[in-house]
């Protein structure tokens, strides 16, 4: 997709210029900002697709990183809501503990990889393991996800409003999968799951916090048949 | 690691920059790639029944115009040279058979690393900056090239070990991974009669290439042959006369990236590659998806990957902002 690059101008917002600063000085200004201080809005401008933009941030702050970033941005997170206006690329939001990191075009591989908890919004389309071992994280994505998406994921949920790609969920714990398009194929232990009205209200609940116009009807769930948590020969088709 | 960048001006106006527009390219995988880089840059084609030939020497004081006269001589052919750093070009109507049996029964230490009626190849060990600058690329005219910036895994640091690897006639390739079946690979190759300058598993690829080429199949079919007989982790860029083409093994761990505009089309391994053309920060940009075949140029394997499109939600707010998502 065209994203657009420029982040809305908010008033109070400084800005960082990371082509004239460099990545280390604007994460450790990010990084140093101490808890009640009123400089909480932000704007990285000329981002460059360079790596590790906004990582580590541990208070509420609100970044937006005007442009392309490159591998890890915004990764290990706390409580910040970083946006991305333009592509990410590997591991975005990897290992993100809470906050919002939302991306609004594509995202490469590992989005949201091993994420403990907040949210991940990618409008675009995310590729190949969007979430792999995703650890509490939820995870909603505009388009669609790529093979191994959801691999050996263990808590947390992943929307995909668009298809997924092969080997869906493999070798998948506890993650709730929904997806409302195809599934190129289910991966080992990933099956489909019955739609209850509690999970239908964590799903309208997750899309509206994403701000995606999708109706939860239209989905699917996808979950562990839980045949792989331990040796059994019984599941030996399974392995 | 590694790291691999291709550029194709589509705009014509833009010919002139080619060489300035993709040195911050290859410069970028620097960190990927900082024990040798190469390129091959398509230019000034020679006329019908010419070939031009890149060949290299470790010695940059190679004695080229000694060598241009001797092959004149032998083979009964018009022959001139151009020397370039350790590299030199040079232009005969020989037959192109005739001159590569000729330079390898000489043995003075010459590599043919290239040939075609436009593809120019120049690889060296040392940063990609130091090599860019010692073949004077800065200010090449063209209208695509591409790169490679190599850290060695599979075989020694040398030039003969650099990237790019020529594949036939205006042909070449630049990889990105390793493959595990080289070994394997390249008796069987040369048991059909495919020679080898190195142990480089990524020469293995493009001979490969080469092989399934000269029995007549199409560089998109060879591509996807690829798929199925070279075990590991690749993504390759194929330079060829009118553009190049991109494919990934299937399970796509080696990053790759593509981004189009009305002007250009470049493929790096990382978007910070590609970050310094112009309009990038407005470019249509996505992923290569795994096991398939894209290419640029008018060769015939055009692939329109905008026709590829998933359906896409995204915010009732940023609808109409949408443009092509891939």
């Amino acid at each position: 997709m065209n994203a657009p690059q420029t982040a809305p101008k908010r008033q109070g917002t400084q800005t960082l210029d990371l082509g004239e600063l460099g990545l280390r000085a604007v994460n450790s200004r990010l990084q140093d900002i101490s808890e009640g201080s009123n400089e909480t809005t932000w704007t990285v401008s000329n981002p460059m697709g360079q790596h590790a933009i906004a990582c580590g941030l541990d208070s509420a702050l609100s970044v937006d990183i005007a442009g392309q970033v490159g591998f890890y941005c915004a990764g290990m997170n706390q409580e910040a809501e970083v946006t991305v206006h333009g592509h990410a690329g590997v591991g975005v939001a990897e290992n993100m503990m809470s906050g919002t990191v939302r991306v609004k075009g594509n995202a490469s591989q590992s989005a949201g990889a091993t994420g403990h908890g907040g949210l991940l919004v990618i409008e675009g389309d995310a590729s190949s393991r969007c979430g792999i071992s995703m650890k509490g994280i939820d995870i909603v994505v505009g388009g669609s996800v790529g093979h191994m998406s959801g691999f050996m994921a263990q808590l947390g949920h992943l929307v995909v409003c668009g298809d997924a790609g092969e080997a869906l969920g493999d070798s998948i714990y506890e993650a709730k999968l929904y997806v409302r398009g195809t599934v190129e194929s289910l991966g080992a232990d990933c099956i489909e799951k019955e739609m209850t009205p509690e999970h239908l209200a964590t799903l309208t609940e997750l899309l509206a916090r994403a701000g995606m116009d999708a109706d939860p009807a239209d989905f699917r769930r996808y979950g562990s048949a839980r045949t792989l948590y331990h040796f059994d020969i019984d599941n030996a088709s399974a392995y | 690691m590694c790291g691999i960048v291709g550029l194709y001006l589509k705009n014509e106006v833009l010919h002139p920059e080619l060489g300035k527009l993709f040195k911050p390219m290859l410069i970028e995988m620097t960190s990927r790639g900082p024990d040798s880089a190469g390129v091959a840059l398509y230019r000034d084609p020679v006329a019908d029944g010419e070939t031009k030939f890149s060949l290299a020497h470790d010695d940059a004081g190679h004695d080229w115009q000694g060598l241009s006269e001797a092959l004149a001589k032998a083979l009964d052919a018009s022959s001139r040279v151009e020397r370039r750093d350790t590299h030199a070009l040079l232009v005969t109507d020989a037959d192109v058979g005739a001159v590569e049996r000729w330079l390898a029964e000489r043995h003075d230490g010459t590599r043919l690393i290239g040939s075609g009626r436009s593809i120019e190849i120049y690889k060296e060990t040392g940063l990609p900056e130091a090599v860019y600058e010692r073949f004077g690329l800065s200010s090449v005219a063209g209208r695509h090239m591409i790169g490679h910036t190599r850290m060695a895994t599979e075989s020694a640091v040398t030039s003969a070990g650099s990237h790019p690897f020529a594949t036939g006639a205006d042909l070449c390739l630049v990889h990105n991974g390793s493959l595990s079946n080289h070994n394997r690979l390249r008796e069987e190759l040369k048991r059909k009669g495919v020679t080898f300058g190195s142990e480089n598993d990524s020469e293995v690829a493009a001979a490969y290439l080469t092989w399934k080429l000269r029995n007549g199949v199409s560089l998109k079919r060879a591509m996807e042959d690829a798929l199925d007989d070279l075990d590991g982790f690749f993504t390759f860029c194929v330079g060829t006369a009118d553009g190049f083409a991109v494919v990934r093994d299937p399970i796509a761990c080696k990053h790759a990236v593509l981004a189009e505009t009305d002007d250009w089309v470049a493929m790096a391994t990382e978007f910070r590659a590609i970050a310094s053309l112009p309009g990038a920060d407005t470019a249509r940009i996505w992923e290569p998806r795994p096991a398939t075949v894209y290419s640029w140029g008018d060769d015939g394997m055009d692939i329109d990957a905008v026709d590829h499109l998933p359906p896409t939600v995204v915010p009732a707010s940023q609808r109409a902002a949408a443009g092509g998502m891939h």
